[in-house]
């Protein structure tokens, strides 16, 4: 089975890379653009009937630094 | 004082650290890789370098700080032995939560790499006895990722608590409160983006960070 994490920064935590990718599409005239928050996709490729726990204590233990980052698990079966 | 220093995968600042060590405390440390699952009898001073562990891959110092050896230095931490995170190190340190926050990107988007002016906020500390209060001394800093991060509640105790060690004394990262250097609770682990081995000798253009050293050697054995 597979699952997606989505890695994101706290809201209140500045974004500097956001800021610059607002900037930059900004700059190739994107007018309609009022924020940008830039994030992290990891894949996971796991054994079938991995729990919904385990995949959590993944994600608090080592894909996200849970001090400035939110995570969120899509799980895929049968994909 | 039997200094040990921390060498992860990425890790580039070990030899310089350990040159220092070693012309400053008249020991050389033992290099101790990432694999080992113990520190030598009787360490006095652990050191986690700079560089870039892990290629910096997730977060900076993250998986580094997941490594078979770092159980032995967070348990020596809490057993109350000296901890010095430097740059990539201190990185490490939030990463375990021996210290509070987070380094992120810096403010600017650039590389930094210049000496800065640090002021020297609490000399009462293992690793800045060897300075007088209100010091401003001048220590190369080199990162991305040096912004100092915390949540208002937690830099206001660390402010109140006097464990800021360094502040910024110019604009440098971006960091919370200009902070550079931040110790525990307990004063035992300090973390700190500048490189204080980069300013031991008068070849360096500072000699600012050898009474760190000095400091250490004085309070610790």
């Amino acid at each position: 089975m597979k699952a997606r994490v989505f890695v994101t920064l706290k809201p209140g935590v500045l974004d500097p890379q956001g800021k610059a990718i607002h900037h930059a599409l900004e700059g190739l005239g994107f007018s309609g653009v009022n924020d940008v928050r830039a994030g992290k996709l990891i894949e996971l490729d796991l054994a079938d009937g991995t729990s919904d726990s385990e995949i959590e204590d993944m994600c608090r233990k080592l894909l996200a630094n849970t001090v400035i980052e939110n995570f969120r698990v899509e799980r895929l079966e049968n994909a | 004082m039997k200094s040990a220093v921390i060498v992860f995968p990425g890790s580039n600042c070990d030899r310089d650290l350990a040159v220092a060590l070693e012309q400053v405390t008249g020991r050389a440390p033992t290099m101790v890789w990432h694999q080992e699952s113990a520190l030598p009898d009787g360490t006095d001073l652990i050191a986690l370098p700079g560089g870039f562990s892990y290629g910096d891959y997730l977060r900076s110092g993250a998986m580094a700080a997941r490594s078979p050896i770092m159980r032995a230095v967070i348990d020596a931490a809490g057993r109350g032995v000296p901890v010095l995170g430097i740059c990539n190190g201190f990185q490490v340190l939030t990463e375990t939560r021996l210290l509070p926050g987070a380094l992120m990107r810096n403010a600017r988007l650039n590389f930094v790499s210049r000496p800065v002016a640090l002021k020297v906020e609490n000399t009462q500390t293992l690793f800045t006895s060897g300075y007088n209060a209100g010091e401003v001394i001048r220590i190369p800093v080199a990162h991305h990722d040096g912004n100092y991060q915390a949540d208002a509640e937690t830099l206001d105790r660390l402010e109140q608590t006097g464990r800021v060690a360094l502040r910024y004394a110019e604009e440098v990262n971006g960091s919370a409160r200009s902070i550079a250097a931040i110790i525990n609770e307990a004063g035992n682990v300090l973390g700190m983006m500048p490189h204080p081995e980069r300013a031991i000798e008068a070849a360096h253009g500072s000699m600012d960070g050898r009474r760190l050293f000095e400091g250490l050697l004085e309070t610790v054995s």
